[in-house]
């Protein structure tokens, strides 16, 4: 039947396989985004409009304080606002291949179980840090400027952004891993992150909304990555706001991750 | 080769939500051997076959495949099986050589054993000259070879192919029946399900009848055949004859029972050989029935079919390619160029 030796590689570590299984995923689905450039150019639409929406038409009407521009205001927001809907991607992506019926193919390989869903991630990880450049161009072009700030504090505050995307993927991967059609991952992806992006420090300050609503705002995910990328572009304290979202991110990941497993290891047939 | 069966199920019991879709399954596959489920819409043969692949938990029974348990221990029978699905599980946006480049890397093959081996299965399945294409613009006949392909990877010493033909035309089914059987020969052990009788006729060894979930009849095609009892007769009359007539001169001269169809004006019964033709034709012919077609019938699946269950295997244009009816002719065409025509489908 065949003249080549199929023999599987020798065994390596069981952490090699993961990275080597979740690598072949990862290439995998970037390969896929490569070959459907209009859904990545609709995901970068979709913010630079945010930025020239805002910029202009509230950029007078929303009070940030009188030695700041709106725009330098907006900008760290939009960047989150960007990466957490991108984010959900993961879930659609998910979806539809649980839809073709890949994931039960990939369910009866000897690969890492885990594998699918890191390789995902991680591909939807580099997407969302090539849409965060093109914003970051746009920008710029609309007068976007760093403040009193540092380069590694730049590039720190991309750093955040990044591990905040990749968090969230996870989030959006239960999601993807738990409903049933394409469509419910897209809806049922997108509507619990409106209130959390729009009840943010991202677009206005949190001090200017009714007091019941500052309860939720001043400490959601949203609000405090804002905040510390905020501080980390333009300048001022940064630590508490820094350490609250990494302390987000983390608890995610260390809740949303066994859980992305686990239904991904439950019959997937839904 | 070793002294467990290929497959093994004992009992194997499955409900979603209130909805019984196993009833205590047994199947028994010997290794080498082609094994047909064959069953209507519904029977349970994906529910049975996603088990045995390990991609569903049953909630009883037992269900095992080389000697190992597939409940138990998964991962042991993932690297000696292979699956092909209802439906083509293929990445669209890839191309066929990517397709199983990725797969064969996820089975743990070195990157260039993987590439080897993709060319190899595209070259055997008649994918060579589409290799470089997206899967999304292969025709259902090379998408179900690419998938198939894609199982057999690893040389798998079992293979499940949940109904590998349905929704082919009847040349790609032949491709795919000529694939399925060379890869028996190569020792491969089969079990596939299907509602086309005559799949199963022509490809298993032998045959379980599933129907709601439990086994309702096993055997060789011809064991099954056998049990319905030889031959029947068939008699078309013509227009504004007596059918209740004639059903009573067919019963005098069979082994049980007419059966009548209005609407095909046909009149069916048992026989033990060609023998009571000549007497059958007298009889009709005092009663003033006029003949328009004889037709001595060697019992087909179909029949057996409807023997056990009362209702016929599956619904309306769903029966195999020989046409409807599930004569014992030859199956579809049988012409030289099939294959090439496949490629360029
Ligand atoms: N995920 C599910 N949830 C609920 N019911 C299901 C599910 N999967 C299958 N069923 C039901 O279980 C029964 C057996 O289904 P199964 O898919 O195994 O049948 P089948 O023999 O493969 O049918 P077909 O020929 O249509 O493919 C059917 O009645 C079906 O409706
Ligand atoms: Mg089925």
């Amino acid at each position: 039947m065949t003249t080549l030796d199929l023999t599987p590689v020798a065994r390596r570590s069981r952490l090699t396989w993961e990275l080597l299984d979740a690598w072949v995923m990862c290439r995998r689905n970037l390969m896929k985004t490569w070959r459907v450039p209009e859904l990545l150019v609709f995901a970068t639409i979709q913010p630079v409009m945010f930025v020239l929406l805002f910029s202009y038409v509230f950029g007078g009407a929303i009070d940030v304080g009188p030695d700041l521009d709106y725009v330098d205001f907006l900008m760290p927001g939009v960047f989150v606002q960007t990466v957490i809907f991108g984010a959900m991607m993961t879930g659609i992506g998910l979806a539809n291949d649980k839809e073709e019926g890949l994931i039960d193919r990939f369910r009866s390989l000897p690969m890492s179980r885990s594998a699918l869903l890191t390789g995902r991630t991680l591909a939807d990880l580099v997407r969302n840090a090539f849409i965060i450049l093109i914003m970051l161009l746009v920008g710029l072009a609309v007068g976007f400027r760093f403040g009193d700030t540092t380069v590694p504090a730049i590039l720190a505050g991309f750093g955040v952004m990044l591990i905040f995307s990749y968090a969230f993927s996870w989030v959006s991967a239960v999601i993807g891993m738990s409903v049933r059609s394409t469509e419910a991952a897209q809806s049922g992806g997108m509507i619990w992150v409106f209130p959390l992006v729009f009840a943010s420090s991202a677009f206005a300050r949190v001090d200017t909304m009714p007091g019941w609503l500052q309860a939720f705002a001043d400490h959601q995910p949203v609000t405090v990555t804002v905040d510390a990328v905020r501080a980390l572009f333009l300048g001022g304290p940064v630590a508490d706001d820094l350490l609250l979202s990494l302390a987000w991110c983390g608890g995610i990941l260390l809740l949303f991750g066994p859980l992305a497993v686990r239904a991904f290891r439950r019959d997937a047939a839904g | 080769m070793t002294d467990h069966p290929a497959v093994l199920v004992e009992g194997l019991r499955k409900s979603y939500g209130r909805h019984t879709a196993l009833a205590g399954l047994d199947l028994l596959v010997a290794e080498g051997t082609v094994h047909g489920v064959l069953g209507p819409n519904g029977a349970g043969k994906t529910t049975a076959v996603r088990i045995l692949a390990t991609l569903l938990a049953a909630d009883g029974g037992r269900a095992e495949v080389l000697g190992v348990d597939v409940l138990r221990q998964p991962q042991l029978v993932r690297p000696r099986i292979g699956l092909t699905g209802q439906y083509a599980a293929v990445d669209e946006r890839l191309t066929g050589l990517e397709n199983l480049e990725m797969f064969g890397r996820l089975y743990r093959l070195s990157a260039r054993t993987a590439r080897a081996r993709a060319a190899e299965l595209l070259e055997r399945f008649d994918l060579a000259e589409a290799a470089g294409r997206q899967a999304k613009t292969y025709s259902g006949g090379m998408r179900r070879r690419l998938d198939l392909a894609a199982s057999l990877i690893m040389a798998p010493a079992v293979l499940f192919l949940d109904e590998p033909t349905t929704g082919l035309d009847p040349r790609s089914r032949q491709a795919m029946w000529r694939v399925i059987a060379d890869l028996v020969r190569d020792g491969t052990t089969v079990l596939l399900t299907t509602q086309y009788l005559e799949e199963a006729d022509q490809l298993a060894d032998r045959v379980s009848v599933v129907d709601t979930g439990r086994v309702i009849a096993e055997g060789t095609t011809d064991d099954l055949k056998r049990q319905i009892g030889g031959d029947r007769l068939d008699i078309t009359v013509a227009e504004g004859c007596d059918l209740g007539g004639a059903a009573e001169v067919l019963a005098r001269s069979g082994t049980g029972a007419a059966t009548v169809d209005a609407d095909e004006r046909r009149v069916s019964v048992p026989v033990s050989g060609a023998g009571i033709l000549a007497e059958v034709v007298r009889g009709l012919d005092e009663i003033g029935v006029t003949i328009v077609d004889v037709a001595l019938h060697r019992p087909s699946l179909d029949d057996v079919f409807m023997t056990l269950t009362g209702h016929g295997a599956a619904p309306a244009g769903a029966t195999g390619p020989g046409g409807p009816g599930g004569d014992d002719g030859p199956p579809g065409p049988r012409t030289g160029d099939d294959e090439r025509d496949l490629v360029k489908a």
